[in-house]
């Protein structure tokens, strides 16, 4: 078993509102030190696989058919064997 | 000539009842519900993908709706010149199966935005649109929390070269700058079309003010259009 996980995040030329609004929010109590605030979100999958290359192959193609939209995002992908 | 018209439902679809009801009434016509695991579905003259959270907006909007078994049909139609609207959440998803170019976001300022707008018809040579006299203003519903148009600058170039943007959020008097949409969206675009010109998206909704009982009928021309475009005839009613 492995677990796959796909981080996404907006791309940097696409406005992340929600990012924008966090950061205000650090800064409101004083963390003047911080630069920038990005959201993204993070997909665990748990999946059988011959070996950690064949998961990755796998989960690219997931990111790629369905769990990234490439207009607005970009991801990267880490597997891990599982016990 | 008959116009046989589908309105698709998704599992989180909430205004399909309201496109058949703004359908009929407007139109005269009629339409038919089909759900979304139909995986064979008629030649439909014209299919409205309405609005709502297909999927409870999981993942993203309209991204899971893309692989319900009757978007391989919804594409077929497209191809073959069927007259397709998408509505809202059926922007989202006509985006996300690549039928129309770039994406829609979360709205700028992050709120949910239900209320009336204005629109400017930046182009009335569609089948969508005839209806609407050059560049009028209209005031239509808007109701989305992922509005906000994107795509990058060679896609956003294509677009306004080939007068594919033909709503755009506006005042009342018409004008604009470009913090006039009130989601953030890019180049203030509302609407756009297909180069084909046989899909059209738009996040306002036109079936929620085309009857005078809504207090408003600048959406009727919408599907007045979609009819005529199909029938040769305006509107019925």
């Amino acid at each position: 078993m492995f677990k796959a996980t796909v981080e996404v995040m907006l791309k940097k030329s696409v406005l992340d509102p929600q990012g924008a609004a966090v950061e205000r929010a650090l800064k409101s109590y004083g963390n003047n030190d911080i630069q920038s605030v990005r959201i993204g979100k993070m997909i665990e999958i748990m999946v059988d696989g011959k070996d950690e290359a064949e998961v990755r192959a796998k989960a690219k193609d997931w990111a790629d058919k369905l769990l990234v939209n490439p207009i607005m995002e970009t991801f990267t992908i880490n597997v891990e064997p599982v016990k | 000539m008959s116009c046989k018209t589908a309105v698709i439902v998704f599992p989180g679809s909430n205004c399909d009842q309201d496109c058949v009801r703004s359908w009929k009434a407007i139109t005269g016509g009629t339409a038919e519900l089909v759900w979304h695991k139909e995986s064979s579905i008629a030649d439909y003259d014209v299919v409205i993908l309405p609005g709502g959270f297909s999927f409870g907006d999981y993942l993203r909007c309209g991204a899971i709706a893309r692989y319900s078994p009757v978007m391989n049909e919804v594409i077929r139609l497209a191809k073959r010149g069927t007259r397709i609207i998408g509505i809202c959440n059926g922007f989202q998803i006509l985006t996300e199966a690549h039928l129309l170019p770039g994406a829609l976001l979360r709205n700028k300022g992050l709120a949910y935005l239900c209320k009336d707008i204005y629109l400017k018809v930046e182009n009335n040579q569609t089948d969508f649109t005839s209806f609407y006299s050059p560049k009028a203003v209209v005031r239509i519903p808007i109701g989305h929390g992922e509005g906000s148009f994107t795509i990058a600058p060679a896609g956003l170039k294509k677009l306004q070269d080939e007068n594919r943007i033909v709503f755009r959020y506006c005042r009342e008097d018409g004008t604009s700058d470009e913090s006039t949409a009130p989601n953030g969206s890019l180049d203030n675009i509302a609407g756009i079309i297909n180069e084909q010109g046989n899909v059209l998206g738009m996040m306002p909704h036109p079936e929620r003010l085309g009857e005078p009982v809504l207090g408003g009928e600048d959406g009727r021309y919408v599907f007045d259009s979609i009819f005529k475009a199909v029938t040769g005839q305006g509107g019925l009613n």
